[in-house]
């Protein structure tokens, strides 16, 4: 069987479980829009305040519900160790992995779907003309943060204290991808709007990397 | 393991068992040592009981043969008797006597991925999907055809056709092993590893599975299979091999009778 089939089976599965129990959506929404409105309370920030420090505090927003989503994606394939019948079956290790990825992706996006115009509204910050660069910076964002935490979820689900470990390795790693991602919404919401190039390209090579490393090594990240 | 084709995967008759060699293999946890030194040929179509003491070893060598963990050091291969592969039907009984190991074919893991099935301590079920729903899942990844029969088959044979539509969760354990057991025989598995697959059936589940074990037996699949000494399937076994402490303390061999290990090991439960 095709990786593409396979993954596309292990999606539909991912997304099933999710919203039949809303498990990860909700608990992840709820989370990241009480981020984005405590701080819009706490500073009540001027539009040019909005426009300089808003973007860092959307993808800190992002990256809590990333955290908040992408545990559980293999701890509960632990509960009846599902993962061992998936590994078992005829099909590749990346297949797993990217299934689970493409679920997360789906996932985190919807909650900035819901994220993004409530941030846009608290912080009066007007995107009607920079709505479709926004969207490609968000998706490269966002697919470095859930290959990444994807693959670091993998890593850390037979660990003793993954918890802690999730975070622990996720967020050096993200680090660079954060910068990024915050400059070109930076660039986005300036006065006069523009696709910071060098940004969006760093964005588009750490998907490029990771999704690539993860392939290469698919085999050691699921092996117990 | 060695692969010597992918086409093999084409070729493995409806009614061959897959042998399986382990080659001194060893597997530590750190610098604890759960296997040592394990020799083992088992060859197709035969019904092995794997017994021992709680961490003997038993599980660590299933996962390891079930291609989910790799041996420390040493070598597994699941492979196809010469026999098997002319299409020629392996009886349990003559299997071991017809089978050469010299003369068998190893096949390559993702291949053998295929042809391989374990039940497990745990049911490797989703409890939010139904029963269906988690039979159409793996029959999808195995590439099944007919998948709406198979399934309907699987679910009537297991008893839990009537419970097609509810989630796993709302089922009880021996309830939840017998649709593992139907999960793991759905695509039609020639080496089937069984880890205490008898956990929570009750009189009724325990007689069906013993049912169904003795139609894989005859069928020619290779079956081995972990337990205590009072499971009722063991006396379907051709073989018997003791773990202790992480070696095979004793094996009844291929050619060999298992009664007097199973006879010895019942008087001491």
């Amino acid at each position: 069987m095709s990786t593409a089939r396979a993954a596309a089976i292990l999606l539909t599965k991912e997304l099933r479980l999710e919203f039949r129990t809303r498990e990860l959506l909700n608990t992840t929404i709820i989370f990241a829009m009480v981020v984005v409105v405590l701080f819009s309370f706490a500073f009540n920030p001027t539009p040019e305040e909005s426009r300089r420090y808003g973007p860092g505090l959307l993808w800190i927003a992002f990256l809590f519900a990333g955290s908040l989503m992408l545990h559980p994606s293999f701890a509960r394939e632990q509960s009846n160790q599902t993962l061992d019948a998936l590994r078992m079956a005829p099909v590749s290790t990346f297949a797993i992995l990217l299934g689970k990825m493409l679920a997360n992706f789906i996932f985190l996006s919807l909650a900035e779907v819901v994220l993004v115009p409530v941030f846009a509204v608290l912080y009066n910050v007007s995107l009607a003309g920079v709505i479709g660069r926004l969207i490609l910076v968000l998706v490269l964002g966002t697919l470095g943060l859930v290959i990444t935490g994807t693959v670091f979820s993998a890593v850390s689900a037979h660990a003793r204290m993954r918890e802690l470990l999730l975070p622990l390795l996720l967020l050096p790693i993200l680090a660079p991808l954060l910068i990024a991602a915050v400059e070109a919404t930076v660039s986005l919401l300036a006065d006069e709007p523009v696709l910071d190039r060098t940004w969006t390209t760093f964005l588009a090579g750490f998907d490029i990397v990771f999704l690539s490393a993860s392939w290469l090594l698919c085999d050691f990240l699921l092996e117990e | 393991m060695t692969a010597n084709s992918a086409s093999l995967a084409h070729t493995v008759p409806e009614t061959a068992g897959l042998g399986l060699s382990f080659e001194r293999v060893e597997k530590r946890f750190g610098s604890f040592v759960a296997l040592r030194d394990i020799t083992l040929e088992i060859l197709p179509g035969e019904f092995v009981a794997l017994l021992g003491h709680n961490g003997a070893g038993k599980t660590t060598l299933l996962r390891i043969a079930a291609l989910l963990m790799n041996p420390s050091s040493g070598r597994v291969q699941v492979h196809l008797a010469s026999e098997a592969r002319r299409g020629g039907r392996l009886q349990p009984s003559s299997a071991a006597a017809a089978a050469q190991p010299d003369a068998d074919d190893p096949i390559a893991p993702a291949t053998a991925k295929r042809y391989v099935g374990m039940v497990g301590h745990n049911t490797l079920l989703y409890d939010e999907l139904t029963a269906e729903e988690n039979l159409t899942l793996f029959a999808q990844l195995y590439g099944l055809h007919d998948i709406r029969e198979r399934v309907a088959r699987g679910l009537e044979t297991c008893g839990l056709a009537l419970r097609a539509g509810s989630a796993v969760r709302t089922f009880s354990r021996g309830m939840r092993q017998r649709l593992a057991i139907a999960r793991t025989l759905l695509h039609g598995p020639r080496l089937l590893l069984l880890d205490e697959p008898a956990a929570g059936l009750d009189r009724q589940g325990l007689a069906w599975f013993s049912e169904t074990l003795a139609r894989l037996r005859e069928g020619g699949c290779t079956v081995v299979m972990s337990t205590h000494a009072r499971n009722e399937s063991l006396d379907l076994a051709t073989r018997a091999v003791l773990l202790t402490g992480g070696r095979i303390e004793r094996d009844s061999g291929p050619r060999g009778d298992p009664r007097p290990i199973l006879a010895a090991l019942r008087s001491e439960a």
